[in-house]
């Protein structure tokens, strides 16, 4: 890079979020770059791997078209864990097997590839192998970035930062605070080579059908998710823990994911199988309360950079994409009047205030505070779950009248009835 | 599985010429730190303690930049690496 480079907007980080903002304000004649610091889009890029294709619209004409996803997800799971044992529920659904199929399972290292080749094709630059150092700031409004490469400074009339859940172009901006350890998730995941044929023949699905578990519980330590999704010829495991609760209780995340993988519930799943990469990654749980500013003058911040990501619904690439469209759209109509200032980008705001993305994520505002100060909803009720469903389950000759008045007991004493309201109103009031 | 052997899986790109992307700012902290909990927080055991000289030591050619470290220790100066080096998933 050498003279002054000179766009009209810079997208920091060529994540979902990135690349769609860089789509919609391409096909708007906007003179757009993104800055990727990785070798190639995705290089970087890690989540569980569920994507859904509803947030496309508007980005691509059709999805997944040609995208490279997996297997379009038609069965959920839930497990909820204690040792040696699991109680679960599922959804399987024919509508699942309908197109426009309702998400896939997908690798992030193919898929980001995949969406930057379409941000290319819209018309936006895509720089690899460059990392952005710090915002350029002029009169208190940020006129470009600093990048790693010699003469590497690059204008804009705004930055759109899109740089991940370490955002640290968000953090040299001022526009959040530090991130709390009770914010982040440090999840592990290892995709897991197995034929086609063992994958179909376990999860009950043939073709590209896929099936996803989400997996929680008292088999855990602390605030604890963990997942397995079925690729092609190979399952994504994962397990994630609140860092807080990894610091507070000395866990280690290899050590974690190990103890996932001997569970009986998912050992014979995973049985044969060969990893093949191993990744980790944080994820920003904080929801709506731990979010940073939005909007500065000349800047808008998007997806994981924003903590927007809804653990609940194990929704954030959705968020992302549509956030960065939103971002765009903030823009080009920002830059009718030439104005890119805070107050003129607030519109960006307001799109994300009016759509599911703050509305999901203010709904829940209280769930991460929820769950960090009330230990018995993850590690007591589903140990007792588990304790209850064995007693019903198990032929012993006890009366079931008196198995009733055992599992009545256990809970009086492990929780308590005052406990026991005060629990279930809480998550009615955080959850409902 | 041992983690050593996992991350032989990982396509990485050291930064041999820049060298290390995690910087330990003041090593007297380390020395009076009591839970060193970069020695167990870490997917990829980046952290290790040498035996000998007791100090914190920094293997940042094992590191996939998830941040981790960075939040749970006030005492990294944490960065990403240089452009096109680190951690490059085939899968992701």
């Amino acid at each position: 890079m050498s003279s002054k480079l000179e766009y009209d907007v810079i997208v920091v980080g060529a994540g979902p979020a990135g690349l769609s903002a860089a789509i919609v304000l391409a096909k708007a004649g906007v003179k757009v770059i993104v800055l990727e610091r990785g070798k190639f889009p995705g290089s970087k890029n890690v989540m569980g791997g569920v994507f859904y294709s509803d947030c496309m619209k508007g980005i691509v004409d059709e999805f997944p078209g040609k995208a490279p996803v997996e297997r379009h997800v038609i069965e959920q799971r839930m497990w909820i864990l204690d040792d040696g044992s699991s109680v679960g529920f599922n959804h399987r659904n024919e509508l699942f097997n309908k197109k426009p199929y309702n998400c896939h399972t997908v690798f992030r290292a193919k898929l980001d590839r995949w969406l930057a080749a379409e941000a290319e094709k819209a018309g936006a630059l895509i720089i690899n192998n460059t990392v952005v150092r710090a915002p350029l700031m002029e009169n208190g409004k940020v006129i470009g970035v600093k990048t790693d490469r010699p003469d590497g400074d690059v204008f804009a009339n705004c930055v759109i930062a899109t740089d991940g859940v370490n955002s640290l172009f968000a953090k040299a901006m001022g526009l959040r605070k530090k991130i709390k350890q009770d914010a982040v998730a440090i999840a592990v995941k290892e995709v897991i080579g197995l034929d086609e044929e063992v994958i179909n023949n376990r999860f009950n699905i043939t073709g590209e059908e896929g099936v996803t578990i989400e997996m929680t519980g008292s088999y855990f330590s602390g605030e604890t998710m963990a997942f397995l999704y079925t690729n092609k010829k190979s399952v994504s495991l994962g397990v994630g823990m609140v860092l807080k609760d990894v610091i507070e209780n000395k866990i280690n995340p290899n050590d974690l994911i190990e103890k996932l993988k001997k569970h009986p519930s998912v050992a014979p799943l995973i049985a044969g199988g060969e990893t093949k990469e191993f990744l980790a990654h944080l994820i920003p749980e904080g929801g709506y309360k731990e979010m940073p500013k939005l909007v500065g003058n000349g800047v808008m911040i998007a997806g994981d950079a924003a903590m927007m990501v809804d653990a609940i619904h194990r929704e954030g690439s959705n968020l992302a994409i549509t956030s960065g469209k939103f971002a765009a759209e903030a823009y080009i109509e920002a830059a009718k009047n030439g104005d890119f200032s805070e107050k003129a980008l607030l519109p960006y705001v307001k799109k994300l205030q009016d759509s599911f993305v703050l509305k999901d994520l203010k709904k829940y505002k209280g769930v991460p505070e929820l769950l960090q100060t009330n230990k018995r909803l993850l590690l007591k009720y589903p140990k007792l779950l588990n304790q209850a469903a064995f007693e019903m389950l198990n032929v012993d000759g006890v009366p079931v009248k008196d198995k009733e008045k055992l599992i009545w007991k256990t809970v009086k004493k492990e929780i308590g009835i005052g406990n026991l309201v005060k629990d279930l109103f809480k998550l009615w009031r955080n959850m409902a | 599985m041992k983690v050593e052997d996992k991350l032989y899986l990982n396509g990485y790109k050291t930064d041999e010429a820049g060298g290390s992307h995690l910087v330990i700012k003041d090593v007297s902290v380390c020395e009076s730190c009591e839970l060193k909990q970069c020695l167990y927080i870490c997917a990829c055991s980046v952290y290790e303690q040498n035996e000998n000289t007791g100090r914190i030591e920094i293997n940042y050619e094992a590191c996939v930049e998830c941040g981790t470290c960075r939040i749970a220790c006030d005492n990294i100066d944490w960065n990403y690496p240089r452009g096109g080096f680190g951690i490059a998933y085939k899968f992701g």
